[in-house]
């Protein structure tokens, strides 16, 4: 092996959305191209665990990487998202100050959010609950930012992975990277899930362990310190309550507890941020959502006479810096994008085309392809129509008019598209994240047995 | 369509088959599932039928066999039919295999019933895994030849608690432990005793879970000792949250129907008219939840009321005043009394309490008024307790308020 070239020309670990953003974009050029993953799924980590904003970086440090990258990512997307049937919608956010000094902090925000480019303007109290009558009472002010909004967290890398996918790019799903070495004639070879690989590009886009990655290859640049972030998803019946996503006024740790509608109609409440040591631990606990019921009675009590219908827990990669860990080893052909802490949905294609950039200046030969496919995911968001809605596509396939699942509305047809899919999932979890199964306010009660044995007859099959 | 009856289970069902024995043409079931019928279908266990039916026999016999008395009495029962939304003239908008619909009837049935209240909406923290259910889960996945784990522990002590405990014994599971919050369970002492002979599965009373670990199954759960605050950790694949019922009241929003807060279910009077005009409202819509023959009993009675309303569309009963208790009760259904003085269904109010309480002195009262004193002669939460209508004859229907509440309380 030592003495061939290398079989490919880039692998790229970690199959979240930015890693998934970046083999999308490199698959669109005559490349090799390998993405590798940890887990079972596509964007089953972090990505499938947050906030599901998409940031216009009107808060981010001025001339930062993260500040460029986050703008550009949320053009980027903004404009990717419809062609490729993502869910998105431009809600505008209010940044609302509770307290005096809070609102003594406006002035700043508004200065920073004009130095990123960012439409921002301040709105009066008067204005504030005209805009939001169920917001809690006793707010001082707020500012308008309203480009920023909501996008679907779940089709997001999976339409970037598949993109990849139907343009040649090898995904390999249950292949965690454990070894890599260089190669004598430049390169590298890695050990993933029991096939060893060779190539002559390396990107890392190992999330939560990109720190251990990057160590791999002799680098110690910085340490990922999950951070965890719970949060609380409230019954669709209370989607009417709010208009914007409700942002608090960020203090020198976290941009604090928010509420926002979702694609699928829901209320979100979140996150918590807390330091935590074990990577896998998404669990929520006792102390974080007792935390989130208090906020949440105070920005908007009416909220909490709605049921529950989710609670999750997601892990950002902060790190003991404060902007991404992006840097591109050019001599050695390796790409570190580390520490994309919470913006990584919003910038991720902005990340993948600063890393193609970067990479075709290290000597990535990048030719575009003649061909390339056209993705249109399955629509999961409530601001198109969805399958139970289209008489044309229940005559054309009475399966659209089968509903499976009560609560989200979820047809049959769109459960056998899912399972037949390019990437199909393997669990119910990648089945809730392609079709919105079991997301709803049962949790299975109805439909629960009938798609476990929907997805056991699939994998039977396969 | 005369009358549209949406939820083909027990009551959407004996509501319909009421509705055609009165004489009403077009009577039309719409059911969202494959098949109707409703929870019993799944319910593989004696016991139905016996206020209703009288003959008592297992849960998916009875499922059938109401299918079967709608369509022999004449009512149109479509499955597969989903109600998606309702137009803004009332009207509602379907989804089924054939496509979209829109239908409008004088008279609109809502029968939704209700389900478990899940994991997430008890706020239970810990990991996400698989094998985290409810009672209405479990017994599908053992329907459908699913597997289920096979160490078990139950959530909650009612008697739908030990139906999931024998579906789980069916499955092959055992049951390691059943708990519940409660200082006591509250399904009769009989089938307590049975069960613990049966299944020898222990009792942990004022026990919570206060967490659900393991990946990417359930490996343990963690309990909380309330009187003590002492946690500890068994070892278990699989979770059923039971019981703790909240009415499927989608819809009845979606009407925009007044809510009841204590049991989540459309505001009806005592006939089961609801808050706006030609909508009616019965069985576990309207209280989470009664057995199966009550709730069909309650189906019958909003027929009897649809009756009238068909026949004579002039007035509404209106205005209405609210029933509303006072804790430790917690609700009572109906909970509305109207100028029409209908009678309950089954000539009485259900009532529940969140304690525990031998011959309970209940008083009602409106406007500073007593309606009633007397004793109910248990109460336990989780179960009704039948509260006579004898009162409603004294009701100021221009009145203030019906308060409900424990003498000395």
């Amino acid at each position: 092996v030592s003495s061939a070239l290398p079989e490919r020309d880039v692998v790229v670990i970690g199959a979240g959305v930015v890693g998934a953003a970046i083999a999308r974009e490199l698959s669109r050029f005559e490349l090799r191209c390998t993405l590798v993953e940890a887990g079972p799924d596509v964007g089953a980590g972090t990505s499938k665990a947050n906030t599901a904003l998409l940031h216009t970086g009107f808060d981010a440090k001025p001339g930062t990487l993260e500040a460029r990258l986050v703008r550009r990512g949320h053009e980027l997307l903004a404009e990717y998202a419809p062609k490729a049937g993502i869910p998105l919608e431009r809600t505008g956010a209010l940044l609302v100050a509770w307290r005096d000094e809070q609102r003594a902090a406006f002035p700043g925000i508004v200065e920073r959010a004009r130095e990123n480019g960012s439409a921002i303007r301040e709105v009066g109290v008067e204005e504030l609950y005209r805009l939001e009558p169920h917001l809690g009472s006793g707010a001082h002010g707020a500012l308008e930012i309203p480009d920023e909004g909501i996008v679907c967290p779940f089709t997001t890398p999976l339409a970037f992975a598949t993109e990849a996918v139907l343009a040649g790019c090898d995904l390999r799903l249950r292949a965690p990277v454990t070894r890599i070495e260089r190669l004598a004639q430049g390169g590298f070879l890695l050990e993933a899930g029991g096939d060893t690989l060779t190539t002559r590009f390396l990107v890392n886009a190992a999330g939560l362990r990109s720190d251990e990655i990057d160590r791999l290859l002799g680098h110690d640049g910085f340490t990922v310190t999950p951070r965890r972030g719970e949060l609380v998803v409230f019954d669709k019946l209370s989607r009417s309550l709010v208009e914007h996503i409700v942002l608090a006024v960020p203090t020198g740790t976290t941009k604090g507890v928010l509420l926002a509608p979702t694609v699928f109609g829901n209320v979100l409440l979140g996150p918590t941020a807390d330091d935590v040591q074990d990577k896998d631990d998404t669990s929520s606990t006792r102390e974080g959502l007792a935390y989130l019921m208090a906020e949440g009675k105070r920005i908007m009590p009416e909220l909490l006479g709605y049921e529950v219908t989710a609670v999750y827990a997601g892990l950002r990669a902060a790190t003991e810096h404060t902007d991404y860990q992006l840097t591109i080893h050019a001599p050695e052909g390796y790409a570190c994008v580390g520490g994309i802490r919470s913006t990584g949905l919003s910038a991720s294609m902005a990340i993948a085309e600063h890393v193609r950039s970067e990479l075709g200046a290290a000597g990535l030969p990048l030719q575009v392809k003649d061909e390339l496919p056209v993705v249109r995911m399955p629509n999961i968001g409530e601001g198109r129509p969805r399958p139970y809605a289209q008489p044309e596509r229940i005559a054309e396939d009475a399966d659209y008019g089968r509903i499976v699942c009560f609560c989200e509305r979820v047809s049959r047809g769109e459960i056998r598209d899912a399972l037949a899919g390019p990437i199909p999932p393997v669990d119910l979890d990648g089945l809730r994240r392609r079709t919105r199964v079991l997301m709803g306010r049962c949790q299975g009660f109805y439909c629960g047995a009938q798609v476990s044995a929907l997805l056991s007859d699939a994998a039977s099959l396969r | 369509v005369n009358v549209l009856v949406v939820g083909g289970g027990p009551a959407g069902l004996a509501c319909a088959i009421e509705l055609r024995r009165r004489g009403f043409d077009d009577v039309l079931v719409l059911d969202r599932e494959a098949e109707a019928g409703g929870i019993p279908r799944h319910s593989a266990h004696q016991g139905f039928g016996l206020r209703d039916l009288h003959r008592v026999m297992p849960g998916p016999r009875y499922a059938r066999r109401y299918v079967e008395l709608a369509r022999r009495a004449g009512a149109r029962v479509l499955e597969e039919a989903t109600v998606t939304g309702r137009s803004a003239d009332g009207a509602l908008e379907i989804t089924t295999p054939a496509g979209r619909d829109v239908l409008e009837a004088p008279a609109v049935v809502l029968a939704t019933g209700c389900r478990e209240r899940p994991r997430p909406a008890r706020l239970v923290p810990g990991s996400r895994p698989e094998g985290v259910l409810t009672t209405g889960m479990l017994q599908q996945l053992v329907a459908l030849e699913q597997p289920v784990g096979t160490r078990a522990v139950v959530v909650g002590a009612e008697h739908v608690s030990f139906s999931a405990l024998m579906t789980l014994a069916h499955a092959g599971a055992e049951t390691v432990a059943m708990v519940t919050e409660l200082p006591r369970h509250q399904t009769l002492g009989l089938f307590r005793a049975g069960a613990a002979l049966r299944y020898r599965a222990p009792l942990w009373t004022r026990t919570a879970v206060s967490g659900v670990h393991g990946h990417p199954r359930v490996e343990e759960v963690e309990l909380l000792d309330l009187d003590s605050s002492r946690t500890r950790r068994v070892a278990c694949d699989t979770v059923v949250f039971t019981a703790d019922w909240i009415p499927d009241h989608e819809l009845a929003v979606m009407a925009g129907l007044e809510l009841d807060p204590g049991t989540r279910g459309p505001r009806v009077d005592t006939g089961l008219w609801a808050s706006r005009p030609g909508v009616f409202a019965a069985g576990n819509l309207l209280q989470g939840a009664e057995p199966a023959d009550v709730a069909a009993l309650s189906g019958r009675h909003a027929a009897a009321s649809a009756a009238r309303w068909l026949a004579d569309r002039s007035t509404w009963p209106a205005p209405r005043v609210s029933i509303a208790c006072e804790p430790p009760l917690l609700w009572i259904s109906p909970n509305a009394v109207s100028p029409a003085r209908d009678e309950p269904p089954r000539g009485r109010f259900a009532l529940r309490s969140t304690v525990f309480r031998r011959s309970a002195a209940i008083e009602i009262h409106q406007d500073g008024r007593l309606l009633w004193s007397g004793r109910v002669a248990r109460l336990v939460p989780g179960r009704s307790a039948s509260l006579p209508s004898r009162w409603i004859g004294a009701v100021d229907t221009a009145g203030g308020p019906i308060s409900v509440r424990l003498a000395g309380s």
